[in-house]
């Protein structure tokens, strides 16, 4: 990769992860086995096509359009892809909708399968070992953690991602959003409501 | 394989902290951006046993990425596509060198083919059946997850078929299986709680209750 970092710092006090990689990475362009451009428009399709915005168009098209919503929970990816949505990591979607009464959130406690396709790559605590090993035994402490605070009178199933089915969460309409057109709905979704950890 | 990886319902690990950040440092784009560029590191069932074969001990210190890089390179160690001493070599030493506790099986590789399969027999189990998570520990990589066996929860999605992890990631081919979502509940699983968890076993995880 061209990042500049990797090559020019090798002092003593650098991660030795860092050292590593930059040697894993010099030996294989030795060997003729990766292209640094190829793996840099890799990593750029990843940074900078993928990401929470993709979700966020899904949740305000469902929220506008009922219709759209009926068709996504029946078939994710087939719903999806009329917005031309899809990509890595999105073989086959689950669509899960939060309720007045139950909460879903999504985890993968043996790796961490994330939909990258309409997410993006997942934040650092979704892949760790708290977050993995606690949410599906005390997800109500977990999500309080978070400043997610869930009444005793909601129901919380956890989705636990062990294939290559992925789960999206469909948040709540909020209240007071009746004026908003789609795009402006697609401003106010988060990432941590599509993954179940805000409501 | 009964792995630190599987980590579902461990006790210890802390509060949770809200760590946003997607790459911490740069050394951990070019470890993701690697292991996802070199088709030779294997379909992505191998991949994943690669990191659950790391020593328990550089698996929980290494962080997400650090698994990958130490994945990353116990894969291309395997295939003799490079050495560890060459790397070392080039590190000036043989700090975060990973190691790994059991052999992957078969070093060829059989590719992504597209996860969703047809197969030609019909499914065992249908929405709505009690089923039990058996209680059986594959050495190998698995996606069984420990916390759900012996236990019996009820089918709530059938799914088509995918490529079987435990076959794929061990050159024995994609061997597709059906998939269901089967939920459990947390008062069976850990004696107490009052959600349900709903976990995605393909068929030969399951028997029915």
């Amino acid at each position: 990769m061209s990042n500049e970092h990797a090559h020019t710092h090798r002092d003593h006090d650098e991660d030795p992860r860092a050292l590593r990689a930059d040697a894993i990475e010099s030996l294989l362009i030795e060997k003729g086995l990766i292209d640094p451009a190829a793996v840099d428009a890799t990593l750029a399709y990843f940074e900078n096509e993928l990401g929470p915005m993709h979700g966020a168009r899904v949740v305000a098209r469902a929220w506008s359009d009922p219709d759209f919503k009926v068709r996504l929970l029946a078939d994710g990816l087939a719903a999806i892809g009329e917005l031309a949505l899809g990509g890595p990591q999105v073989d086959h979607l689950v669509v899960v909708e939060n309720t007045a009464d139950t909460h879903n959130v999504v985890v993968c406690t043996l790796c961490s399968c994330y939909p990258w396709g309409l997410l993006g790559l997942p934040p650092a605590w979704y892949k760790s070992l708290a977050y993995r090993s606690r949410v599906v035994r005390e997800p109500r402490a977990v999500l309080s953690e978070m400043d997610c605070d869930l009444p005793l009178d909601v129901d919380v199933k956890v989705w636990d991602s062990s294939s290559e089915v992925r789960y999206f969460v469909l948040p709540e309409r909020p209240q007071g959003t009746d004026d908003l057109d789609e795009a402006a709905l697609a401003e106010i979704v988060t990432r941590d409501q599509m993954i179940g950890v805000a409501r | 394989m009964d792995g630190i990886h599987d980590l579902g319902g461990m006790q210890g690990f802390g509060p949770m902290v809200r760590d946003d950040v997607v790459f911490h440092a740069p050394w951990e784009r070019t470890a993701f951006g690697l292991a996802i560029s070199v088709d030779i590191v294997g379909n992505t069932d191998e991949f994943r046993h690669s990191i659950e074969r790391l020593d328990p001990s550089f698996y929980l210190s290494a962080d997400y990425f650090g698994r990958w890089l130490g994945a990353l390179e116990t894969r291309l160690v395997d295939r003799e596509i490079l050495s560890s001493d060459e790397v070392d070599e080039r590190v000036g030493g043989s700090l975060a060198r990973p190691s790994a506790v059991l052999p992957n099986g078969l070093p060829s590789s059989s590719p992504d083919g597209g996860p969703v399969r047809d197969v030609d027999r019909s499914p065992q189990f249908e929405v709505g059946h009690e089923v039990r998570a058996r209680d059986i520990h594959p050495v190998g990589h698995t996606r069984l997850p420990r916390y759900v066996r012996g236990h019996r929860g009820v089918v709530t999605h059938r799914y088509p078929a995918f490529d079987f992890p435990d076959s794929h990631a061990h050159g024995r081919g994609p061997d597709p299986q059906y998939v269901y979502a089967v939920e459990f509940r947390a008062a069976d699983l850990w004696g107490e709680g009052d959600h349900a968890v709903s976990v995605d076993l393909f068929e030969p995880y399951l028997e029915p209750a």
